[in-house]
């Protein structure tokens, strides 16, 4: 079996964010890229049908700040093959266009399963993963918390609100929305990614030509102002601390 | 031609209609008054026309079939096209969740219509205003000339707004063929009941990313006995394995509305005030100024938590033996 995982980088929302001069964008000057959180989950997910099935595994991502970490990363957890695609990093906030250039190169590795995360902080198009699967005419679930592979099918629990889960059965070749895999993303040593760097090859390919249509035309970007912004309490740890009792005993919790 | 109508792709899971539904038709009724256009809400099932009867809508447009009874990707995204190709409204409302996720996006690769996701209102000329990067940027989209797909987010609309005491017309529409779905569903399975049900809990000390590691939830634990609640948390902890599944609040977790909810490195991003920001006090701890949680908290602090968490839980312990 083949499997693929797909991950983009998304703005550490841990820094703060700046509005670009055209008022439409982010300031991408001193932005720290991440790996998208469940898209780390996907690639989790992957590793561990491999373990469980002997799939092959490669992992998909495009060039950003970082991508060669991510994938040198997962070639340590267990990947089989890298690859990274060349591009104007500045499209990528795209998914229509992301999605439809990364299906040409879907195609070729002829994957039975694809795993990407259910969406991205700065998804403003839809996801990556259901496009995919349609420029690939596969079927799509999403928030997805476990795969399993059965008589060439897979399995998967889909999350609803409340903690209900919904066991749906899906045909390969497919592609799967991870929410969480079955096991945090797994931990691997600095020393075992730099092994990795010497020697796993990351392949590069062009990404074939953009067509960002079907997604969003921003006219603004602004910081959310909140007319019941909190009542924001200052002091030392003990002067907060007084405080918070006073609010305790006021709402009459004390 | 393509018409100013709004429709709503209403959700539902095993015979009960989704709060979001709701609140996507008190949207679609905004974005209807600046397109000049009626809103449609678009309820598919099996034996579920009931559901329709108080929604606020002008008409629903309802298609029966077995294979509709519950939700899968495959038959909504088959009966979905041949809907909005045919009819060509001005735009469709899907819920930002796990069911309305999983139908727009690949509509809009199969009908090649524009998609815009996480919408939370729309300006008074009818712009998408979207909330992106965990809640702490805001875009306002251009709606485009096309018939144009939309996920919608809580925050914006409420969804008595979308209810109504008079039931509208329904009009049934005939389902496409639904023969060889490549997704079906095989069974729920119910929630873990966990030891305690935190919706039901009046005192909630909740956790999140800026707790830092498994073996500080005892701060947290501690903070929780002394106040006479209970602790919870937010995904990325359960997630990490570090509390149950049953103590998770926001969207695919628990809906909570306790007395306090004390929320400890939790960054609020949409997906966690979805299950908690109708709590009655909400107070906020958090060492970034900037972090949306804020924004829905009563009262804040920057004070680290680390340092705050044990002094409070001390305190609390003196004035309650007195």
């Amino acid at each position: 079996m083949n499997v693929v995982a797909l991950f983009k980088l998304v703005p550490d929302l841990v820094e703060e964010l700046e509005i670009d001069q055209s008022g439409t964008a982010l300031n991408t000057d001193f932005l720290r890229l991440i790996i998208n959180e469940l898209d780390d989950h996907a690639i989790e997910q992957a590793i561990l049908l491999k373990e469980r099935s002997g799939a092959r595994m490669t992992v998909i991502g495009s060039d950003a700040e970082g991508a060669d970490d991510v994938l040198y990363t997962a070639v340590a957890k267990g990947a089989d093959q890298l690859i990274k695609l060349m591009g104007d990093p500045n499209a990528v906030i795209n998914n229509h266009a992301m999605a439809r250039a990364t299906a040409i190169v879907l195609k070729e590795l002829q994957p039975d399963l694809i795993l990407t995360g259910v969406q991205a902080h700065n998804d403003l198009d839809g996801s990556i993963g259901p496009l995919v699967a349609e420029y690939l005419g596969m079927p799509y679930v999403g928030y997805v918390s476990g795969v399993n592979v059965q008589n060439g099918r897979i399995v998967v629990r889909k999350e609803y609100p409340g903690g209900l889960i919904a066991e749906m059965e899906v045909d390969l070749p497919a592609v799967v929305g991870i929410q969480s895999a079955e096991q945090p993303p797994r931990y691997v040593t600095v020393n075992k990614v730099r092994q990795a760097m010497k020697t796993a090859a990351i392949e590069e390919r062009p990404l074939p030509a953009l067509d960002v249509s079907g997604g969003a035309a921003i006219r603004r970007m602004f910081k959310p102002e909140s007319a019941t912004r909190a009542k924001m309490i200052e002091g030392s740890t003990e002067e907060v601390t007084a405080r918070l009792l006073d609010i305790f005993k006021e709402i009459g919790a004390l | 031609m393509m018409n100013q109508d709004i429709y709503v792709v209403i959700e539902h899971l095993r015979g009960k209609t989704a709060d979001i539904s709701y609140l996507m038709l008190a949207g679609a009724r905004a974005l209807a008054q600046a397109t000049g256009g009626e809103v449609i809400a678009v309820l598919l099932g099996h034996n579920a026309q009931s559901l329709a009867n108080n929604m606020a809508a002008d008409k629903v447009l309802y298609v029966e079939h077995p294979a509709l009874a519950e939700f899968t990707s495959d038959a909504y995204q088959r009966t979905l096209a041949g809907l909005i190709a045919g009819k060509e409204p001005r735009a469709v409302l899907f819920a930002s969740s796990s069911i309305g996720t999983d139908a727009a996006s690949v509509l809009s690769a199969r009908l090649k219509l524009p998609l815009i996701s996480s919408c939370q209102s729309f300006s008074a000329d009818g712009r998408p205003i979207c909330q992106i990067c965990g809640g702490k940027i805001m875009a306002e989209s251009d709606l485009p000339d096309t018939t144009t797909l939309l996920t919608m987010t809580p925050g914006g609309y409420k969804p008595e707004e979308g209810q109504s005491g008079k039931a509208p017309d329904v009009i049934k529409v005939e389902a496409p063929s639904l023969d060889n779905l490549r997704v079906t569903l095989k069974q729920y399975i119910e929630p873990e009941a966990g030891d305690v049900d935190i919706s039901k809990e009046p005192i909630i000390v909740s956790v999140g990313r800026g707790i830092q590691n498994q073996d500080n939830i005892e701060i947290a634990e501690e903070l929780a006995r002394a106040l006479g609640g209970v602790v919870a948390a937010s995904r990325p902890v359960v997630d990490q394995g570090w509390m149950s599944t049953s103590r998770l609040v926001g969207k695919s977790g628990k809906k909570v509305k306790p007395k306090i909810y004390l929320a400890l490195g939790i960054s609020g991003a949409p997906e966690h005030v979805e299950g908690m920001g109708e709590s009655e006090v909400i107070i906020a701890i958090n060492t970034d100024t900037n972090a949306p949680i804020f924004n829905v908290a009563k009262y804040g602090t920057t004070v680290d938590l680390f340092d705050l968490v044990p002094a409070l839980t001390e305190k609390l312990r003196e004035v309650k033996k007195v």
